[in-house]
């Protein structure tokens, strides 16, 4: 590895403090924040009917902001519990094989259209909450099973090798030495399907599973486009939050030294 | 632990090692015998895909051989559990292989952690190995692997493998990818840490230079890990067993050679010698006594001090200490041919006194002196080349 000018400075520097690498990004939620403050002096400054005042009373809002939060946990969550484990197990001797067989079903999943699928499960099971989960997860597994295997699979081979040679066992090298260096793909996998989710969660509202697609459908329904704004606008503004805190843990999470 | 190394080496024995990679095809590692000696270093050397890393890799079992034993001091390798084998013997690659998410304490204190050595002593290890290694405690501590240069990784990366104090350490071409300099650096600190330690280590290159460097004994090998020649540098310089190692060494293997043949084994001059206080006529007698026309001023403690020729001292009064042309450049015994050549080239005398333990006179030696050798050298060459030409015509199982 020759070390260039340009390295050798760096490598004196001390890397920024958290704090001090973070304080740029917290322009990002205040703004965030702003926009949703606006957004709602605006909704309460107009002429609302029924319909509106309805659908657009602060309470109801957050419920279904909550509701939207926890089917975009509940769903990540899920996928974690199947994507590390499988993601791991993908890559490991023996099971590569199977590989591409797991990476077309959650590709075909991804690939189908969400509405699709929601509603396949809420006819093959039944409607709520839970159905709305499984259908999300089945929809955004593939970002974290994939970035979970490309992260092992891009981990320098003599690094294992080199794990190996000085004794450690296979799964020793796999905890101390291919997941750590694994951890910013497979979290930027996970910010991508945190993402997803909160955008998808929206169609939960088709098997009554709530969340804010709830007020986007009533908006569209009733034909009021405040109400419809509304609940988009939170919708986009929770993407970008939940993106936000994505990249901070994948800051605070990825090992240093990289 | 608190020395930093209480394990000195200890011999590896390979019994027709046969590894296979599947069932039809060429073995990588062929019916290979060889024992490599206690606290030497041995360089595998070879062409790429000759399977001398194999051969390497079979010692801590990265790779299972299909057939043979191998015997690490006492113990066969098969016999202990492959994690703890491999942590009992250190491991070295190119590029140094360091966990770059892990500082180079952390990085160094891998072993002994496995072992589940006490915090305390494992960070007094961590230091004791730095300073081994010549890197500063303080600043590099704490560094992560990407901060260092690739020269310092490497140190680092000895360090991590004399960690555990293992009486074996295997080294897979590890100062390949680094430039010359540095590279030449690393080899010269690596013969002084063994100097030290007394390890037993397996060194793998494909690098004539560096083999002839370091190694106290070289294997040379051929497809399938076949010894073409296992010998000392300078043996196999000066006699190569086949045409595939002559070919291997290259060209150049001749002024090569002049770096391990010691001027102590050529054959000195000899001139006439006077003592300091002797006076012109005393000087003109023993010139006049020799076949040159200059002669040698020797001191009481027997050390070549300057010249006096015969044309210097014509006419004229003095000791020979007077009269003496000092003497600026002497070449000592344990010099190699090549640093006496240099010697001789930078003297101003075309014949320069070679001299042994502090200082003392031992015999001179002039360019003449070392053509000689190079001519006794070529005809050695030659003779061995007759030699085997007639013993291939006889029909001879040199094949």
């Amino acid at each position: 590895m020759s070390v260039t000018a340009a390295e050798a400075r760096t490598a004196t520097e001390t890397p920024p403090s958290l704090v001090r690498r973070n304080w740029k990004s917290a322009i990002t939620p205040v703004v965030l924040v702003l926009l949703v403050v606006a957004l709602l002096s605006f909704v309460r400054s107009q002429k609302l009917d029924t319909i509106e005042q309805n659908n657009l009373a602060l309470p109801y809002i957050f419920q279904k902001t909550w509701e939207h939060v926890e089917l975009t946990l509940a769903g990540t969550i899920l996928v974690l519990i199947i994507a590390l484990p499988l993601g791991v197990a993908l890559t490991r001797k023996g099971a590569r094989y199977a590989s591409p067989v797991v990476l077309i079903l959650a590709n075909i999943g991804q690939a189908a259209p969400a509405v699709g699928i929601i509603v396949l499960f809420a006819v093959a099971y039944q409607i709520g909450f839970w159905t709305a989960v499984v259908a999300l997860t089945v929809y955004g597994v593939l970002p974290s099973l994939r970035n979970t295997m490309v992260g092992i699979q891009q981990v320098d081979p003599a690094l294992i090798d080199a794990g190996r040679g000085i004794g450690m066992s296979a799964g020793g090298v796999l905890a101390k030495v291919e997941l750590p260096l694994a951890v910013p793909v497979i979290l930027g996998g996970v910010r991508t399907t945190l993402v997803l989710m909160v955008g998808n969660a929206a169609i939960a509202t088709f098997i009554n599973g709530g969340g804010l697609g709830d007020i986007v459908v009533a908006g569209i329904n009733n034909q009021r486009p405040l109400i419809l704004i509304t609940g988009s606008v939170m919708i986009a503004v929770l993407a970008l939050l939940i993106d936000w805190l994505g990249g901070l843990l994948t800051q605070v999470f990825s090992p240093r030294g990289l | 632990m608190s020395d930093t190394s209480t394990h000195t080496g200890v011999p590896i024995e390979l019994e027709n090692v046969t590894k296979q990679y599947t069932s039809a095809g060429l073995a990588a590692v062929d019916d290979l015998t060889m024992s490599i000696p206690a606290g030497k270093i041995v360089v595998l050397l070879g062409p790429s895909g000759c399977g001398k890393t194999t051969t390497m890799r079979l010692i801590n079992r990265l790779i299972e051989p299909t057939s043979g034993r191998i015997m690490i001091g006492d113990t066969d390798a098969r016999a202990q559990e492959p994690n703890e084998l491999r942590r009992g013997i250190g491991y070295v690659i190119q590029q140094a292989g360091l966990f770059p998410h892990m500082t180079v304490a952390t990085n160094i204190a891998q072993v002994p952690q496995m072992r589940r050595c006490d915090k305390q002593r494992i960070s007094t290890r961590v230091d004791e190995l730095l300073e081994l290694v010549g890197l500063d405690v303080a600043q590099f501590r704490g560094r992560y692997p990407r901060q260092l240069s690739g020269g310092q990784q490497q140190r680092v990366g000895v360090a991590r493998a004399l960690a555990a104090d293992p009486s074996v350490l295997l080294m897979d071409e590890p100062f390949g990818a680094l430039d010359p300099i540095t590279r030449e650096r690393l080899q010269d600190e690596l013969l002084r840490l063994q100097e030290e330690l007394g390890k037993t280590i397996v060194f793998v290159t494909h690098d004539i230079d560096e083999a002839l460097r370091i190694g106290d004994k070289i294997a040379i090998l051929n497809k399938g890990s076949k010894i073409a020649q296992y010998a000392s540098p300078a043996e196999i310089l000066a006699n190569p067993a086949s045409e595939y190692v002559e070919q291997f060494i290259g060209s150049g293997s001749a002024m090569r050679l002049l770096n391990f043949s010691k001027v102590a084994d050529v054959e000195l001059g000899q001139v006439a010698q006077v003592g300091p206080d002797d006076d012109v006529a005393r000087i003109r007698e023993t010139i006049d006594g020799a076949d040159t026309p200059y002669a040698l001023v020797v001191d009481g403690d027997r050390r070549p001090t300057g010249w006096v020729t015969s044309d210097g001292i014509e006419g004229r009064t003095g000791t020979a200490d007077e009269l003496a042309t000092p003497i600026e450049t002497t070449i000592p015994a344990r010099a190699t041919l090549q640093e006496a050549m240099e010697g001789l080239l930078s003297a101003e005398n075309d014949v320069v006194p070679v001299t042994r333990g502090h200082g003392e006179y031992l015999g001179v030696v002039s360019l003449g002196t070392i053509q000689q050798e190079l001519a006794d050298l070529k005809e050695r060459q030659k003779e061995r080349r007759q030699h085997e030409r007639v013993g291939a015509a006889d029909g001879g199982d040199s094949a």
